[in-house]
């Protein structure tokens, strides 16, 4: 068969075209076609999803503020390599070109801006740029002496060197922030001060928990889904409605609902007490934890591992089974060795959907989290509200969840395959 | 021709035996009605009939997988309804073929092996054999998918053979393949039952495949079987008139036993007086069903070479080659079909023409009125 094809891929058309280029012409009318149906789709996903994620991506690492408020320095620095001079200090020119730019930024009214980007960075500079800025106009060159003799801190090496990493367009700054990472005074980076740590702790937890749940889901759909496929159509419908009646509700309510069921004077701990498996004193944590997060989480994302697994199962011929019983097999030998393996893309594709689901999920952990059950979404909503946000540290938090997640699925993809998924 | 391997005497020369089986699903209805029937070693048993006759539930019974309601199933004389199907050793080919679409050809053929823990090379060696015998070596690294169905219906039947089962189960195993196909793997099934002195009950709807395989049929219908016998004696000698229905092409003429004679019969048809053998027949004053093959019957007659001589309307002639069909009106049935050779000499009839029909009393079989 391919062979036929490959010596056909020659063939001309009467007129001596090329077959593939006569082809290609005439289904172009249909394509452009199917072509112009999409384009609203197409359009709108551009704007509203495929623009906002470059945004992000962008927003994350671009680097504005000093470029924007230390222009000369910025290009002067550039070519100062600490192992060439004496003291390790930049030359003249970059001593004038910053002087330059206190002038500047004192009538601009800029420099207090810069100073506070800085100082973020390079605490006790502030108070370096502002007040020398103030006398900057006074100064005589050279301006390295000058500026060191206002202020000795103008000799430390660690200033310069932050001007000179953050001097390009794009930083890795942000980055190393939600990973917690910083640089030194020597510019390496390092762990970020203990009680800085925060990102990576809950990134893991993300992580764990999502696994945890997908686990969970797998675990409680499989046998749904096996009574689903093997049901009679009118039993398999009323389960499916019931499989379904979640996605019906909305998710706050259905969040709500746990609270009031897990709640320290909720349904679970009262009915408890009642019926004196435990008493009031050790009432049960359900809520406001890592425990509350993963049940109603496992509850809600269910569904998603439930329909592409029956989708799979109801697709396999019941004869398989027989064939391998008559054949001498033991119902379960049977079972693990025809029948599993054949729902695997179903699993595969429930396993995909529930963890990515998972691991962006924000609701709920919100809800039912608490402190110790919250995700990386949660802090990714905290940088970006309220008075300790800080949008840029949101936009890279972000953007390593959405690669962390596409990375997941090239992963995925290598090892079970995505087209061989079945998705329902 | 082959001949019927009925094995007299002693009940221990039969490998399977049915005794009073019923089966009902819903409590309400028997899709099993009261079924003995015993397989002798060797031989090649076809339950044959309608769907919704009862002959894959049997088949069910018999593997395992249904539950007989009522009745036993032997098989070596042992009880095998408290077996089971894993443990009953029966090989099967099911109708859609059943092969594991994740293996390939090899660990299909394998899987019973495996499962039986046998050595790896003595699988390999038993899988290679059993690929050389459905003349597919080449094949054994492919997946079912890639197999043509002809080729995926030799895999099913080899997985069945592979482990030496005594009993090879196959439900309606052809269904799926087309008519030359279906032929060539009647043979090659056949052929396969005779090399390897192979047990074989087969369930088919399929009359012809029926005919050409088995040693005895079992025609079902309505939970019974209703003759149990060669196929020659099936098609020349039907016991009822389902039977007849069944089992090739078949006139048939409604009328009442006027009088017995010995093996014969007179039976009225609206006043024509015909001679028949009477088979199955109520008695005197009773209805009866008359069975007439259509190849039995002659045309135009010389006087007093056939017992019986009716005249019919010629409606229609279909010319098939070899032979020729034609539609006649006789005796109110105008569906009555009789095939000439297409020999040099055979007349030539014009539609409308009335013409004398003869036949022989033996090849008119006197059934029930049904």
């Amino acid at each position: 068969m391919t062979t036929a094809s490959n010596t056909q891929s020659t063939l001309v058309t009467k007129e001596g075209k090329s077959l593939k280029e006569a082809i290609t012409q005439a289904n172009k009318a249909a394509r452009n076609r199917a072509l112009l149906l999409v384009m609203p789709l197409l359009i709108f996903l551009i704007l509203t999803f495929v623009m906002p994620i470059i945004y992000m991506l962008i927003q994350a690492a671009s680097n504005e503020e000093i470029p924007n408020y230390l222009p000369n320095t910025v290009e002067a620095i550039a070519s100062w390599d600490e192992s060439q001079s004496a003291n390790g200090l930049p030359d003249e020119a970059v001593y004038a070109a910053m002087h330059k730019d206190l002038v500047a930024g004192r009538e601009n009214r800029t420099i207090g801006k810069a100073a506070g980007v800085i100082n973020r960075s390079v605490p006790g500079t502030r108070g370096q740029l502002i007040k020398s800025a103030k006398k900057a106009k006074k100064m005589e060159p050279p301006f390295k002496e000058a500026l060191i003799a206002d202020n000795p801190k103008w000799a430390e090496l660690p200033f310069w060197r932050f001007i000179q990493r953050e001097s390009g367009a794009f930083t890795i700054n942000y980055f190393l922030k939600a990973v917690d990472r910083a640089y030194d005074k020597e510019g390496n980076i390092v762990q970020a001060k203990e009680s800085n740590r925060v990102y990576l702790k809950i990134f893991l937890r993300t992580i764990i928990m999502s696994i945890l749940i997908t686990g969970m889901c797998v675990l409680l759909a499989y046998p749904v889904a096996y009574l689903l496929s093997i049901s009679s159509v009118k039993k398999a419908n009323l389960l499916m409605i019931l499989v379904l009646l979640p996605f019906w509700t909305s998710l706050l309510v259905r969040t709500s609902a746990w609270m009031v069921l897990l709640g320290q004077q909720g349904v679970i701990n009262e009915t408890l007490i009642a019926i004196g498996l435990i008493d009031d004193s050790s009432r049960l944590s359900l809520i406001y934890n890592a425990t509350g997060t993963f049940i109603a989480m496992v509850h809600i994302l269910l569904p998603f591992m439930i329909l592409p697994l029956y989708s799979v199962m109801k697709t396999i011929n019941p004869s398989y089974l027989r064939a391998a019983t008559s054949m001498g097999s033991h119902p379960f030998r049977a079972w693990w060795k025809v029948y599993f393996p054949l729902t695997l893309p179903g699993m595969a594709a429930g396993v995909i959907l529930v963890f990515i689901l998972a691991i962006g999920y924000y609701i709920t952990p919100a809800l039912l989290g608490g402190a110790e059950g919250i995700f990386i979404s949660n802090l990714i909503a905290d940088n970006m509200k309220g008075t300790t946000a800080n949008f840029k540290i949101a936009m890279a938090l972000a953007s390593i969840l959405l690669i962390g997640v596409l990375l997941l699925y090239w992963v995925f993809n290598k090892l079970v395959g995505v087209d061989r998924l079945k998705f329902g | 021709m082959t001949t019927p391997t009925t094995v007299h005497g002693d009940k221990t020369d039969y490998l399977v035996r049915f005794e009073n089986v019923q089966k009902s699903y819903d409590g309400d209805t028997l899709v099993v009605k009261n079924l003995n029937l015993n397989v002798a070693k060797g031989e090649f048993v076809t339950m044959l009939g309608p769907s919704g006759s009862g002959k894959t539930t049997c088949l069910m019974m018999l593997a395992g997988f249904e539950p007989a309601t009522n009745g036993e199933i032997y098989l070596k004389d042992r009880p095998i309804n408290d077996v089971p199907p894993h443990k009953r050793g029966i090989g099967m080919v099911f109708q859609n073929y059943a092969l594991f679409p994740h293996m390939t050809v090899a660990e299909n053929l394998g899987f019973p092996l495996e499962t039986r823990k046998m050595a790896k090379s003595e699988v390999k060696e038993k899988v290679q054999r059993a690929l050389d015998m459905v003349e597919l070596s080449q094949f054994g690294g492919r997946r079912p998918a890639q197999l043509s169905g002809g080729q995926q219906q030799r895999v099913a039947v080899a997985r069945a053979l592979v482990f030496d089962p005594e009993l090879v189960l196959m439900d309606e195993p052809l269904g799926a393949l087309d008519k030359n196909l279906r032929e060539q793997m009647q043979y090659e099934i056949k052929h396969l039952h005779e090399k390897l002195g192979l047990t074989v009950v087969y369930v088919t709807h399929d009359q012809t495949e029926a005919l050409t395989m088995s040693n005895r049929i079992a025609v079902f219908d309505d939970g019974i079987i209703q003759q149990l016998a060669s196929p020659e004696d099936l098609y020349e000698k039907p016991d009822n008139a389902f039977v007849a229905g069944f089992i090739g092409e078949n006139n048939t003429l409604k009328g009442v036993v006027e009088s017995v004679e010995g093996d014969n019969c007179t039976v009225d048809i609206d006043g024509t007086k015909v001679q028949a053998l009477a088979v199955n027949i109520a008695g005197q004053g009773k209805p009866t069903t008359l069975s007439l093959r259509p190849e039995r019957l002659y045309i135009r007659p010389e006087a007093g070479k056939c017992p019986n001589i009716v005249s019919g309307k010629v409606l229609e002639q279909i010319y098939l080659g070899d032979h020729i069909r034609i539609r006649f009106d006789l005796l109110g049935n105008d569906e009555f079909i009789v095939k000439v050779k297409n020999a040099p000499g055979s007349d030539h009839l014009t539609v409308g023409e009335m013409v004398d029909l003869g036949w022989e009393t033996e090849d008119c079989r006197a059934l029930d009125a049904s």
